[in-house]
């Protein structure tokens, strides 16, 4: 059989890509945040446990493709840079299906002097316009749980949050934490609700999903500075109000690597020039990742980012 | 068998879950930027038919079902078992009426059938998608009537019933569609 050597996607859907990436440097460009480039294979990768790293054999010791260009940007951050944005690949291993590839392409891009909030409707109305939109919905996710699935996010027992679990995806895995069963009912229960409302922002995460946001009490919460923009119900960016303190930074990769070990995982060198830059002083400041080849599947109506892509996994 | 984990759950693949084997019909991944990631799995039992849906946390694995499709000749039936031949090595596969289900009714002699062996045993036969069979009963042909629509029922060798169109008679061989149960024309004379 002859080796199938055309792209996965059509010639318009590519056209649409070099539009869209145009597009997207043209709104920097007119509030003159400046674009970077940072390294793609990096000394030391993200300590998360839900994502692994592509590890590269290099003629000087292994060295890990990005998982996003977080971690140096901040440190241009931290050196003076002001707003900066960047669009380039990032990498991770075994993320195969109708949304990931395993090679993808990322927006990620830093505010000075705002919070999640503001961010997150910079984000929204981006969004919006893009794919010519009216406007969006902002939910805090405790109020969209309680709304959509009547269970707590916050307060339930962990058995209510199984019930609800088993009801949303059938027989679940038997072991799984509060937080896991918090991301099966996200990605099971609503998830395919939010496919009806458009444009979504997400906000205030429970404290243990704050990642690298810092947190913050709401209405006698604490919860996560964090926020999500979902699309037609696809997630596609996630952004953070920026934890600055870097001995909090440290605990929180200390903790990753103690849970990284729980589940059997290889423990993840900690990136010290990213803590060292947050010792220097990383401004007051709010990110946000956003899933170029998703947005550009909702753009062009299609549910697989493999119909945008030029050579996806299995043909590159 | 060799142990298969979510990422290489591929339609058709054959698993084993709760001790029964299953196929892999559907396999997605689902996973948030943040947070854990699940596969989503719609699986068919194969002794049962049914479909079952199931999340496994990404990276888990499932052993390898020792399922295979072979194709074997149909020999005989002794009423309780029906006998299927491998034509390379001549061994005899029985197989009991779940195995066969409805395909009783396509069951040829010297016809090859799609069977597939769980541990060695027949799980399911499936029938050719085309079958000869001939027309052991069926009412009096109307001649002149070939070009008009209108079809009459005809029971077959195997005993199965099919409609054909009026001009077909008794003793005839027709081509059938094992998956619609319809008639497709008279057999081509070879």
């Amino acid at each position: 059989m002859a080796t199938d050597w055309r792209p996965g996607a059509a010639l318009t859907a590519l056209r649409a890509r070099a539009k869209l990436l145009s597009d997207l440097r043209a709104f920097f460009a007119a509030q003159a945040v400046m674009e970077v480039e940072t390294p793609l294979l990096c000394r030391a990768g993200v300590t998360d446990p839900a994502l692994e790293p592509l590890v590269v054999d290099t003629h000087e010791g292994l060295r890990f493709l990005q998982t996003s260009p977080e971690y140096a940007m901040k440190r241009l951050l931290a050196a003076g840079s002001g707003d900066i944005y960047q669009i380039s690949k990032a990498f991770r291993a075994g993320e195969v299906g109708r949304r990931h590839n395993p090679e993808y392409t990322l927006l990620e891009y830093y505010r000075l002097d705002v919070d999640h909030r503001v961010l997150a409707r910079e984000v929204a109305a981006l969004v919006s316009r893009l794919l010519a939109r009216d406007g969006w919905q902002v939910w805090p996710y405790r109020t969209l749980f309680r709304q959509l699935l009547q269970v707590d996010p916050f307060h339930d027992p962990v058995s209510r949050l199984v019930t609800a679990a088993e009801a949303a995806a059938g027989e679940i895995p038997d072991d799984l934490d509060r937080d896991g069963l918090l991301d099966l009912l996200m990605s099971h229960a609503i998830e395919p609700q939010l496919a009806e409302w458009g444009v979504v922002v997400v906000t205030d995460y429970p404290a243990s999903q704050a990642a690298l946001a810092r947190t913050a009490v709401v209405d006698g919460e604490v919860v996560g500075c964090r926020f999500e923009c979902y699309a037609d119900g696809v997630e596609l960016a996630n952004g953070y109000w920026e934890l600055g303190d870097p001995h909090e930074l440290r605990q929180r990769f200390h903790a990753d690597n103690r849970r990284r070990l729980a589940l059997g995982l290889p423990e993840r060198p900690i990136d010290e020039a990213m803590l060292a830059a947050h010792e220097a002083g990383l401004p007051a400041c709010a990110g946000v990742a956003l899933g170029v080849d998703r947005l550009l599947a909702l753009q062009l109506g299609t549910r697989d980012i493999r119909d945008v892509v030029s050579f996806d996994w299995s043909r590159s | 068998m060799a142990n298969y984990s979510t990422n290489e759950f591929k339609p058709g693949l054959k698993v084993m879950l709760d001790g029964e084997p299953c196929s892999i019909l559907e396999n997605e991944f689902v996973k948030p930027g943040k947070g854990q990631a699940f596969n989503r799995v719609k699986l068919r039992n194969l002794k049962s038919g049914r479909v079952w849906e199931r999340t496994f946390r990404s990276g888990e694995s499932l052993e390898g079902a020792d399922v295979m499709d072979h194709d074997l000749e149909y020999s005989y039936t002794d009423g309780e078992f029906w006998y299927f031949m491998d034509p390379d090595s001549f061994e005899q596969h029985a197989a009991d009426k779940a195995a066969v289900g409805e395909t009783e009714k396509w069951l040829k002699e010297q016809e090859k059938y799609e069977v597939t062996l769980y541990n060695g045993s027949p799980l399911s036969v499936t029938p050719p998608n085309f079958i000869e069979l001939e027309i052991t009963e069926t009412d009096p042909g109307l001649k002149g009537d070939t070009a008009q629509g209108g079809s009459k029922p005809a029971t077959l060798s195997t005993g199965a019933v099919v409609r054909v169109p009026l001009f077909i008679s008794q003793g005839e061989v027709i081509r059938v569609d094992t998956r619609s149960g319809e008639y497709v024309s008279r057999a081509s004379k070879s």
